[in-house]
């Protein structure tokens, strides 16, 4: 009970924050709710509905923390589509339609919700997203683009409108129209959302941009008619048309239309691009929450499915959550859900108070807004950015794109799915590695039963967007402040949605407090330096040594720090681990990621074990040292686990006087009894004890520090090393 | 538990031979046991004759050793031998794929693993010189068969004078009814994982204090929980820590529909991690 007040208490606190986030993000969402509605060419009001009603339901059902929901970008060229096609051209009619589509989308996202399919949008390959993303942005641009001159009757298809853009701004400029000033209004309000983030003035910036371009609109109305005494010079066409009484005049859905193919289609396209949409924006979101906290996704979607829902019956858009909203929200102090709530509190308020304000906004100026955020959805440095990870990500984006843009988006993303995994096919020269496993489970995870209760998560056979739920499910399980080994050295081949899901989980357990790393991934290559970059293990030696991963770099910078040396790849075999019994019965077949000075060095040793069919590949980091004194040679070991190396070697057991403790803790061997025990004095015996536990070998005049059968993450390398500079202090003295 | 006094090796006249025979008597010494050897098909001069030059190439056999030349089918052959000669362990080899480091069963010996009375152990690394077994990991499922067969490793180990062994409890996601989908339900899931892991350890316990102490001795054991797909975790745990011998109970009765939706046993028969030994 004591638990729920202090909840109680705490949440009355942050209010007034979430009030003022509300607040600032309404000034947005009233400009964008009104003009996504607009170019879905549906009664402005739509918009609005449907940010009051996500925001209130969002806030009370939902499951994430400091989104905002409303009307989204992407949904704006299929909501287009469909409103123009699904009565033939009558768009009041297929408005109606769409309405009904929006209904039945927002059950399947409810049912999408209890069958806990937040994870669906890991099923898409990331490029094949991006361009998916690009296509709307073109599609978006495309059309607004003449709506932002004045032009609102040039209809066509995307590439039409595209190849009409240069005739539109020829007719603005050069034939004589009426439409000046609403065209001069849209080309300010584009200059306003490009060089608003340029001005840095503090109150400038206090308003936001979109907020800022309707201000001045309805202020140069209000110019013309108080002012010059003259009629406001843009045609009634061009202005947003809020009807007097919005109660009365709701729309409601029309289901007499249910059963035709094109419905069916709209509905199923609503759903995938609002989840998608949804659930990539909550996970961006999540990355801004300052409080880092995890949102329950599942809870999220069928929130925003019954928010569509009746969102659908009483004439809005559908509801998704929406990125750019919610980044403001987060930039301005929002802490909790009450946040969206207030943004929609404070659309109802402008809505009722400023009614006839808002029927003097151009639609232009709207326009532009879109314009702009379409063009950055299309951003042509968003190409250059994939062109970087691979040309093989190019050519899924490229693909995904014209495919969006020539068909429709579910064509688009599904031939985006297909190009990606015959490219997949093709750069492995396998199928069967895909087909065999797709279905089998390929992800181990367990704690590592040592002091240091690491995570250890251990991937087979490939992982790609096909698979990665099973290996995301896995890591979702892990508290995000412990410590993670990701393991893919059994794992042939890594796609590049995979590698960038990785480096999202880095950073969220390092913002956490915990520490994720992986490994396994040097002998892998890949064709660009890009760390996301697809990553197998077929590729060539040299691609494997010219593009270091993350890994290598990091051990890079220890090298740097700590005045090492580093190679990536030796060449020149190193005779002296052949005087260990450790690798009497091993062939050492490479060794790579070596940091050295004169008399230490820490490497990753690739070696075989048995022959033929009984031949095993291991990886394993060691380390190295030299000391300047003869020792005699023995084997320190805890498990017992190479028992019988010393019994090749003829070593027998030694116990030290007087720590009994370590006897039995440890497992030392050797032939000169005598010069051991000497060897083991106090210092070295209470050495052992108090720090980790590595296997230790000497022979003459050095030491091999093992510590796994595994590659060492960055964290290990670097206590190895300092295990090791310590152990050599106190044997040299 | 069973001790293993009569083991059945069939023998095809394979490349792999040599190695097969020479494993068998191995064990067959390690174990104290009588070997049968049964060929499918006619019995020829010759082929007596090239048996007897690999038997002698090959260590001593402590014990009897029969041969049994029998026409037939292959799986009838060897499951009737099993019956009449009451076979403990039956001994089948593993076949690989052509990419190198996969092994398989195949469609013979899979028909044996399922139908066959006795033990069987399943070879990958079947080889002339002796590789020793220094780590062995055992299923410590809640299944009522897991008792013998944690005593049987015991026994095994011994035999083959195995340092160590790890008892692998898998839990299916299932049994956790906590999911994890923000941070309260994970930090249930968490506390929910830990208590199911712990009650784990205390049956697995339970189970080593019924086995005799001379069977432990100079053993190290080792318990690991593990979340996830039954049958396939220990393959995939067997695999990363390198085991040279998993030791799994038997699978229950199965169908045509586990094949088609592979589970438990099928996940390790379709792609061996390592040695198996299935313990009836």
């Amino acid at each position: 009970m004591v638990q729920k007040e202090s909840a109680l208490k705490s949440f009355i606190s942050t209010i007034p924050k979430n009030i003022f986030a509300g607040f600032v993000v309404s000034l947005i969402a009233l400009p964008l709710g009104l003009g996504l509605a607009i170019a879905s060419e549906a009664p402005p009001v739509a918009g609005i509905i449907s940010s009051v009603v996500g925001g209130v339901l969002v806030a009370i059902l939902g499951g994430s923390n400091v989104t905002i929901t409303g009307p989204g970008n992407g949904l704006v060229v299929v909501l287009l589509g469909a409103i123009t096609t699904l009565a033939g051209g009558d768009l009041h009619q297929g408005y109606l339609f769409t309405l009904a589509a929006i209904v039945f989308a927002g059950v399947l996202m409810l049912i999408l919700g209890f069958l806990r399919m937040g994870s669906l949008s890991d099923f898409f390959p990331s490029s094949a997203i991006q361009g998916m993303l690009a296509a709307i942005g073109i599609g978006i641009l495309a059309k607004q683009f003449h709506v932002m001159f004045g032009y609102i009757t040039i209809k066509g298809s995307t590439i039409e409108l595209l190849y009409e853009i240069p005739f539109t701004v020829y007719h603005f400029f050069v034939d004589t129209h009426n439409n000046y000033i609403a065209g001069i209004e849209g080309i300010m309000s584009l200059f306003i959302m490009v060089f608003y983030s340029k001005i840095r003035n503090r109150y400038f910036q206090l308003i936001p941009a979109p907020m800022w371009i309707v201000m001045l609109a309805v202020g140069l109305a209000y110019h013309y008619e108080y002012f010059l005494q003259q009629e406001y010079p843009v045609d009634k066409s061009l202005l947003i048309n809020i009807p007097d009484n919005i109660v009365q005049s709701l729309a409601f859905p029309d289901f007499s239309n249910i059963f035709s193919i094109k419905f069916i289609n709209v509905v199923l396209a609503i759903t995938l691009i609002s989840s998608i949409e949804s659930l990539l924006s909550i996970k961006a979101v999540d990355k801004l929450d300052p409080q880092r906290r995890r949102s329950n996704i599942n809870k999220d979607l069928k929130a925003l499915g019954i928010a569509t829902t009746i969102s659908g019956f009483l004439g809005g858009l559908n509801v998704v959550t929406v990125i750019a909203r919610s980044s403001v929200a987060a930039n301005n102090g929002a802490t909790n859900r009450s946040g969206n709530f207030f943004h929609a509190f404070f659309l109802v308020i402008f809505i009722l108070l400023f009614q006839d304000q808002l029927c003097k906004i151009p639609l232009p100026a709207l326009s532009a807004i879109l314009v702009y955020t379409g063009f950055k959805l299309a951003n042509p440095s968003n190409i250059a950015k994939v062109f970087k990870i691979g040309g093989e990500q190019l050519i899924i984006f490229m693909t995904t794109l014209l495919a969006t843009i020539f068909f429709n988006l579910i064509i688009g993303i599904f031939s985006g799915i297909f190009i990606t995994f015959i490219i997949h096919v093709i750069l492995n020269k396998n199928f069967t590695l895909f087909t065999r496993n797709l279905l089998k489970p390929n992800v181990l995870m367990y704690k590592e039963d040592d002091e240091k209760n690491n995570y250890y998560v251990s991937v087979v056979n490939f992982c790609t967007f096909l698979n990665y739920s099973k290996l995301k499910a896995k890591l979702d399980q892990i508290p995000e402040n412990e410590d993670v080994i990701l393991d893919f050295s059994r794992c042939s081949f890594v796609d590049h949605t995979v590698m960038e899901n990785v480096n999202d989980y880095i950073n969220t357990f390092t913002s956490k407090g915990g520490h994720f790393e992986v490994i396994g991934l040097d002998l892998h290559g890949s064709h660009s330096e890009h760390p996301f970059a697809l990553r197998r293990i077929s590729a060539t030696k040299r691609l494997a040594s010219k593009n270091l991963t993350k890994r290598q770099k990091a051990i890079k910078n220890i090298s740097e720090a700590f005045h090492y040396n580093y190679r990536a790849i030796q060449k020149k075999p190193f005779l002296f681990l052949e005087n260990y019994g450790f690798f009497k019965s091993k062939n050492i077949s490479r060794i790579k990621n070596v940091l050295s000075n004169k008399d230490t060095a820490v490497f990753d040793v690739i070696y075989t074990e048995g022959e033929f069919i009984a031949k095993q590949v291991v990886r394993s980091t060691m380390m190295h040292i030299k000391v300047n004194r003869d020792i005699p040679s023995f084997i320190l070991d805890r498990d017992g686990l190479f028992e019988y190396i010393y019994h090749l070697a003829g070593y027998e057991d030694i116990r030290i006087k007087n720590h009994q403790d370590f006897s039995k803790r440890f497992y030392l061997s050797g032939n000169e009894t005598k010069a051991i025990e000497e060897l083991f004095n106090d210092e070295l015996v209470l050495f052992f004890e108090s720090n980790t536990y590595y296997h230790i070998e000497a022979s003459k005049n050095g030491l091999l520090i093992v510590y796994k059968e595994r590659l060492a993450s960055v964290k290990e390398i670097k206590a190895m090393t300092d295990f090791g500079v310590r152990l050599q202090k106190i044997i040299n003295q | 538990m069973h001790s293993f006094d009569k083991i059945l090796i069939g023998i095809a006249f394979s490349p792999n031979i040599i190695a097969n025979i020479h494993e068998a008597v191995r064990l067959a010494n390690m174990f104290n046991s009588e070997l049968v050897c049964v060929h499918v098909g006619e019995k020829t001069p010759e082929k007596e004759a090239q048996l007897e030059e690999i038997f002698e190439k090959a260590p001593d056999l402590h014990s009897k050793k029969t041969l049994v030349f029998q026409t037939g089918n292959p799986v009838d052959v060897i499951l009737e031998t099993c019956n009449t000669q009451n076979i403990d362990l039956l001994i089948l080899g593993a076949l690989q794929k052509e990419n190198i480091y996969k092994y398989y069963v195949g469609s013979i010996a899979r028909i044996l693993t399922r139908k066959a009375p006795c033990s069987v152990l399943l070879l990958i690394k079947h080889s002339v010189e002796r590789v020793p077994c220094k780590h062995i990991v055992v299923n410590g499922l809640q299944d009522p068969r897991t008792e013998e067969t944690i005593q049987t490793s015991f026994y095994v180990s011994q035999g083959l004078s195995c340092p160590k062994i790890t008892i692998v409890e898998e839990v299916t996601q299932q049994e956790i009814h906590a999911k994890a989908s923000d941070d309260v339900s994970l930090r249930k899931m968490k506390i929910e994982k830990e208590r199911i892991s712990n009650r784990e350890e205390m049956r697995v316990k339970d189970i080593l204090t019924h086995i005799p102490e001379e069977n432990k001795n100079g053993i190290s054991i080792k318990t690991q929980s593990i979340f996830g797909k039954r049958g396939y975790s220990i393959g995939h745990y067997a695999r990363v820590v390198r085991a040279d011998l998993l030791i799994m109970n038997a699978p229950n009765k199965t169908t045509i529909l586990d094949r088609l939706f592979p589970h438990d046993m099928e996940y390790i028969l379709s792609e061996l991690p390592t040695d198996v030994l299935i313990v009836k």
